[in-house]
């Protein structure tokens, strides 16, 4: 059957890979933006440039931070990144939260989206001055470099990428159990829903919104990292993907996590799908849905108006 | 209108109008800023008046300049009817995009015409006759009405000047209109606009879809000046640098995006050596602006006015 339509199992195997990949980062950025947006009402615009940032961050730390701090030796290997850098970035939201989006909540969305753009810009800017557009590479741990042949398939699936997809999974789904199943996501569900009724019962909310830009920042940061050794660590990664996710958002409405990670990793999917089987209209396949769900379900296929 | 401000307006004409003779300021960065000027206020009709934050205006401004300029050149249309169809053009891709957007609220609003303008992105990177990354490249200014050269930047001034005043005075005309009082009323609240019966999604599509084809007027000015139309005019920074003229102009003023056009053009101009430092300076003044000075620089003086009365 593959014969026939000119495509063999392998183009298709491949090509579902690298859709289940792009999913699982539409997946953990808008489960990040659904985050932020649950309990600062705003749109973070700088996702994208955080997890840009995510990415040079891990970069500078292999590469860079020697010859900075004049340590021939000390270099922060990836597996390090990946706890460092979410971190890192996690304290950069805080601070950003702290300073300035705490300023906007008493007024429209709006001027949420307008400062987090300007800082996108500001960010996108200061790495392409530094760095240029050339893009960095960024190798992958020994330890995921090469593949896994399945010759019963006839296929050869490369380590580093099925490692991003497991990893990126647990991490969506373990947010998802968090979330959900423990009294700290009943916590942050409560400050969603009604936040004056939650801090009359005497929770601290302003500490728990910081908490979760920073958290969600962190996420972006995370994803910065599993993306460096895959595509190059480049100052326009970030806005390029950010709104392809915001496709995914309208999509999937904003109102429920597990609708946004499973939003996330069926429209990668798709969008590998229409990569096999007609190549020209992957880069705006998403936007087509988008636009026929909008038609069909204004709210998003989990989403209620808020 | 008090005498006062026509007197304002007055003047600002005359300067406009003596501009060519002068050698201070060159007259391609006087048509400009006249082009983003009408851009911005276009802009500031659905961002201002309607309270829609659409981010994804360049689809507008940047199909309009497209059409403009395969017209001109491929097909050898004169410029006024280049205009006239890109303006039908970007008021038919206006009205598709509006229809869709206006299905949602607030930041979706946003989040979907931006969405929609990176596939128009999308179009105009792949299709055949947009000429991918060169765009398209010395595009003839022509003879307007076949009687005058445009190739003269004095004549193409005026011409320019002429047309930013005619959209100019549709906006005004339309914002001081019972139309615009729908508009306005719509903004301040919406449900009430509903209970008195209006059908809003109407108002907001026909406010959009005025937006739109006055932005792509816009554009296809921009591609007889320059003579040249070119992916950034259609990618979402250019989406950007109208919310910026408008919010640092004044969101809802009816001067604001001029004076937001021109100092937006300005910095650019002279920022432009230092390579990524024009956005680095555009992503501050973003911030600066939201976070200190959200009435703008007419909004402002006409708040200190007040006071002072």
């Amino acid at each position: 059957m593959f014969e026939l339509l000119g495509i063999t199992p392998q183009g298709l195997v491949a090509q579902l890979l690298v859709g289940l990949i792009n999913g699982s980062f539409y997946a953990i950025l808008s489960l990040g933006l659904a985050i932020i947006f649950g309990l600062l009402n705003i749109i973070n615009f700088a996702h994208g440039a955080q997890y840009t940032m995510g990415a040079f961050v891990a970069w500078i730390g292999l590469t860079q931070i020697s010859q900075w701090l004049g340590f021939p030796e000390l270099s922060i290997n990836y597996w390090f990144a990946l706890i460092v850098v979410p971190l890192v970035m996690a304290g950069f939201g805080l601070i950003l939260e702290r300073t300035m989006l705490r300023r906007l909540y008493h007024l429209d969305h709006l001027y949420g989206l307008l400062l987090t753009f300007g800082l996108a810009l500001i960010i996108e800017g200061m790495f392409r001055h530094w760095y240029g557009i050339s893009g960095e590479s960024y190798p992958a741990p020994e330890l995921l470099q090469g593949a896994i042949p399945l010759e019963s398939l006839g296929i050869i699936l490369p380590k580093y990428r099925v490692w991003v997809v497991i990893i990126s999974l647990t991490v969506c789904f373990s947010t998802w159990y968090v979330i959900e199943r423990t009294k700290l996501g009943a916590y942050l569900r409560a400050g969603t829903e009604n936040p004056k009724l939650l801090q009359a019962f005497g929770i601290n909310v302003p500490l728990m919104i910081s908490l979760a830009y920073a958290y969600g920042v962190g996420l972006a940061g995370f994803a910065g990292v599993l993306a460096a050794p895959i595509f190059q660590v480049n100052p326009l990664m970030g806005s390029n993907l950010i709104i392809v996710v915001f496709a995914v958002v309208v999509i999937g409405g904003m109102g429920s996590i597990m609708g946004a990670i499973l939003t996330g990793l069926g429209l990668g999917l798709v969008e590998g799908l229409t990569k096999v089987f007609y190549p020209e209209a992957s880069g705006v396949v998403i936007f087509v849905i988008m636009a026929i769900v909008l038609l069909i379900r204004p709210a998003g296929l989990f989403g209620r108006e808020k | 209108m008090n005498s006062k401000v026509k007197l304002l307006y007055g003047i600002l004409i005359l300067i406009a109008l003596l501009l060519p003779f002068q050698n201070f300021i060159y007259l391609v960065f006087a048509m400009k800023v006249l082009c983003f000027a009408l851009f911005a206020c276009a802009f500031n009709l659905l961002l201002g008046f309607t309270g829609l934050l659409s981010f994804g205006h360049a689809a507008f401004f940047g199909t309009a300049a497209y059409i403009t300029a395969y017209l001109c050149k491929e097909a050898g249309f004169s410029p006024e009817l280049g205009i006239v169809l890109g303006v039908v053009g970007s008021g038919a891709l206006g009205f598709l995009i509006g229809s869709l957007a206006i299905r949602r609220q607030g930041i979706y609003f946003a989040m979907v015409t931006l969405a929609l303008s990176q596939m128009v992105y999308f179009l105009a990177v792949q299709l055949p006759f947009t000429g991918g990354e060169d765009g398209i490249q010395g595009v003839p200014r022509g003879m307007l009405f076949g009687l005058i050269d445009l190739k003269n930047d004095v004549a193409m001034y005026y011409f320019v000047l002429a047309v930013f005043l005619l959209g100019f005075a549709i906006i005004m005309r339309a914002v001081h209109s019972p139309f615009g009082q729908v508009l306005k009323a719509i903004r301040e609240n919406e449900p009430r606009a509903i209970s008195l019966g209006y059908n809003v999604d109407r108002f907001k599509l026909m406010s959009f879809v005025i937006s739109a084809a006055l932005s792509g007027l816009a554009g296809s000015m921009k591609t007889l000046v320059f003579q040249l139309a070119t992916l950034t005019d259609i990618h979402w920074h250019m989406s950007g640098e109208v919310v910026l003229m408008t919010l640092l102009g004044g969101m809802g003023t009816i001067l604001g995006p001029v004076v937001g056009a021109g100092i937006v053009v300005g910095l650019q101009n002279y920022l432009a050596n230092i390579g990524s430092w024009s956005t680095i300076a555009t992503g501050f003044i973003f911030v600066i602006c939201v976070l200190a000075f959200r009435r703008g620089v007419v909004g402002e003086i006409t708040a200190h006015f007040k006071n002072k009365n």
